[in-house]
């Protein structure tokens, strides 16, 4: 017993403790991470255990620090775009959306009615592939595998039709600085509509699995509880602040793209457990479904990127013809563009909470500095207070319930 | 002395046979598996080693018999080798005493009999085998020097002796019944249809061990001591090759032998649900039922999320125990009123 380190009220003391009595209790350090099967990727977390119960637990994060923010001072604006789809790799489109909606706005730069439109449409159908995915790996945490499967059968017709509009999958560098690259094909605004025909009933499928399930029940009502007053103070947002009841949606707070024009609602939970916050996000994935449905009814005709040639590198069947767009297109990638002296900060609803990008701009043609506000690392601020007194089973449930990615944690 | 020989002989020879039975069934049986689930989520499940994926517990046996065999520097070599063997064998062991058939054949003027030997204590026997194996599994889990494998131990050590209690108190309503604890007997004490089967009278007690059968066999819902998404891969988080292979072979041995002890207790055994379809060879009624369990394994595994531990504990001792405890209460009460 002598040799083993995790001994559990032990009667043995280990070697530097020999002068103590023998009989003793100590907490049990238990690392767990960064590799690790539920960790969501390379989080780190240092358990101190008493028995199965979590006495405290430090999140140790960095593990996948890549320098992203330093890396950007050395790109163009519109280099930049890409290594926002790296961050939180699930959702790409939705981050993409939140940093050309930034520099949109340090230009004052406004986007032709349909381009909204459909940078809605897919940044709700990136929500629903978030919640999907969120939905399928909690489960998975908790035991149920099934459904884990089911979630991915419908993320992959999502996914075949992000690859039809913009030809990738995961990565997708859709958005563009003054709109989106390229239409909706008909053939997508088509089977988008089917695939929203069908998903309520999908919806109901997981239900069926979940929702009166007494063993998920037990799993996530009051777990990882978190008052509204708690959740404001950490800085939650997005629908882990949600499920505490509070109603703050950054779409309803200060709407951008199309979200002023369609009739939607923002799902509260009450208690502040983990099942409101699933309860929250099950309900937003058919909240998104009536916003693009509706999105789709009202998409008006028009260009979707805007006419702003210091900005928008011209169209490229133009390029390998006209001399002067051949030069306009060089000028745009090689020396990018200067917006205004200046610092902007613009907070986009990401389907993992809020997502800022804060610039500050000294007019050249790359940012002077740009800061990421993820919302998975501000999250994990409160992970030491929603473990607590929980058992080392729950810790999953609770990396599980604030979906959190780490390539945005540690950017 | 001639006559010792050529007993020793048949029981060899059905020792080998039952035991090849049972370990193909064990190998097929995560093929059957890995398919069940992949039809329930949609997938194809293993498509490419042989028609349809049939070879493929073969090519995973294959893989596993050549893997290196790691042994941690700081584990406890002894024990840590000791622990598979202590988990497999009482797997095994216990399916000496099932009867997998009505039928004897006559082969060169010997007599095979459908089972290894009739004790007459036969569940017992398995119940006292089953809780070796806990040993095992605690072993294994401290031996590595890993405080996932420890926490998995202690777990499942915890886990497995309270549901053997409520195991062996919901077996009691049957031997009542029956009046024997031999296995042969039990199944003989259910001829007659359907409707002499004990899982009528005793449906309670058909419920109590069925979970707690999935309790002890450390599957989902109740698979804390392996529990993926929390401990890795629990008690055997640090074997690799073979020494893995026992743990997997065990469990899955385990769920076998669990179905046919619930076969023989509460679903009578060999025997046709109605004379009339008592054409169908016994052996055939005995696999069929038993693949009904295995299939209710696989189901509940591809529906139901993984209790906490804490949960599992109270739900074992407060509700499966007094329950199991009212069973025997009132099967006996009823009994003592019908035989006087």
């Amino acid at each position: 017993m002598g040799a083993n380190p995790a001994s559990f009220n032990d009667t043995e003391p280990r070697p530097i403790t020999e002068d103590l009595p023998l009989r003793r209790s100590e907490e049990v350090l238990l690392n767990m991470g960064p590799q690790h099967p539920a960790t969501h990727g390379v989080l780190r977390v240092v358990l101190e255990l008493e028995g199965e119960k979590i006495i405290k637990a430090t999140p140790d994060l960095g593990y996948l620090h890549r320098g992203v923010e330093k890396l950007c001072e050395g790109l163009t604006y519109q280099q930049i775009i890409p290594h926002t789809d790296r961050l939180d790799y699930i959702c790409s489109m939705t981050n993409n959306f939140a940093y050309v909606r930034a520099i949109e706005k340090l230009l004052g730069v406004s986007i032709p009615e349909r381009g909204e439109y459909v940078r809605t449409i897919i940044a709700e159908m990136q929500r629903i592939v978030g919640h999907l995915f969120w939905l399928g790996t909690q489960a998975l945490d908790i035991g149920a595998m099934t459904i884990f499967f089911w979630t991915f059968r419908e993320r992959e017709v999502l996914l075949d039709l992000f690859e039809q509009t913009c030809g990738a999958r995961l990565t997708m560098n859709y958005f563009r600085i003054g709109g989106v690259n390229g239409d909706l094909k008909p053939e997508v605004i088509a089977r988008l509509r089917t695939f929203l025909a069908d998903f309520p009933s999908k919806i109901d499928e997981y239900d069926r699995l979940l929702l009166n399930n007494r063993i998920w029940l037990s799993r996530t009502k009051n777990i990882a509880v978190i008052s509204a007053e708690d959740a404001v103070n950490f800085g939650l947002t997005g629908p882990a602040l949600r499920g505490s009841g509070v109603y703050y949606d950054v779409r309803k707070a200060e709407p951008y793209a199309a979200y002023g024009k369609v009739d939607w609602d923002v799902p509260l939970g009450s208690n502040g457990d983990t099942y409101d916050r699933y309860r929250v996000r099950m309900q937003e994935m058919k909240q998104s479904a009536r916003i693009i449905a509706q999105c789709l009814d009202q998409l008006p005709e028009g260009p979707v990127l805007t006419d702003v040639p210091q900005v928008v590198a011209p169209p490229k069947e133009k390029v390998m013809q006209d001399m002067q767009s051949l030069i306009h297109h060089f000028i745009i990638f090689t020396e990018g563009f200067r917006p205004p002296k200046g610092e902007v900060y613009c907070a986009t609803e990401a389907p993992k909470g809020e997502l800022g990008f804060s610039i500050v701009s000294d007019g050249s043609p790359k940012p002077y500095r740009l800061k990421i506000r993820s919302p998975s690392f501000v999250h994990l601020g409160a992970f030491d207070h929603m473990a607590r007194g929980y058992m080392i089973a729950d810790i999953v449930t609770i990396f599980g319930t604030y979906d959190i990615v780490m390539g945005e944690c540690d950017r | 002395m001639i006559q010792t020989a050529l007993n020793l002989i048949v029981v060899l020879v059905t020792i080998g046979v039952v035991m090849a039975v049972v370990l193909l069934h064990v190998a097929y049986l995560t093929y059957f598996e890995r398919k069940i689930l992949g039809w329930m989520q949609d997938r194809m499940g293993p498509m490419e080693v042989g028609y349809h994926g049939l070879l493929q517990p073969i090519a995973d046996g294959l893989k596993l018999f050549f893997k290196e065999d790691i042994v941690p520097a700081q584990a406890n070599k002894i024990i840590f080798t000791l622990a598979p063997i202590l988990v497999l064998v009482p797997a095994l062991i216990g399916f000496a005493v099932v009867p997998f058939g009505r039928d004897s054949i006559h082969l060169f003027g010997l007599t095979f009999r459908p089972y290894v030997t009739d004790l007459n204590i036969g569940i017992l026997y398995i119940l006292a085998f089953a809780s070796i194996g806990a040993y095992g599994v605690l072993l294994g889990g401290w031996a590595s020097n890993n405080k996932y494998s420890l926490l998995g131990g202690l777990r499942s050590a915890a886990q497995v002796i309270s549901y053997e209690l409520s195991l062996g108190l919901a077996i009691v309503g049957v031997l009542l019944m029956a009046g024997s604890l031999s296995l042969v007997k039990i199944t003989e004490a259910q001829n007659g249809g359907a409707l002499h089967w004990f899982i009528l009278p005793q449906f309670v007690a058909f419920v109590i061990y069925l979970i707690s059968a999935v309790a002890e066999t450390n599957r989902l819902p109740f698979d804390l001591p392996e529990a993926e998404s929390e401990l890795v891969a629990g008690f055997f988080t640090e074997y690799s090759g073979m020494r893995f292979a026992f743990f997997f072979l065990a469990e899955y041995a385990n769920m076998i032998l669990v179905s046919c002890i619930a076969t023989i207790l509460f679903l009578g055994g060999w025997h046709a649900p109605f004379e009339a379809l008592s054409f169908i060879p016994p052996i055939l009624w005995f696999a069929g039922k038993v693949y009904f369990f295995l299939f209710f394994y696989i189901w509940i595994r591809g529906t139901l999320p993984r209790l906490r531990y804490d949960q599992l504990m109270m739900f074992g001792w407060k509700v499966m125990i007094p329950l199991a405890l009212a069973n025997i209460l009132v099967t006996s009460v009823v009994l003592f009123f019908i035989r006087g």
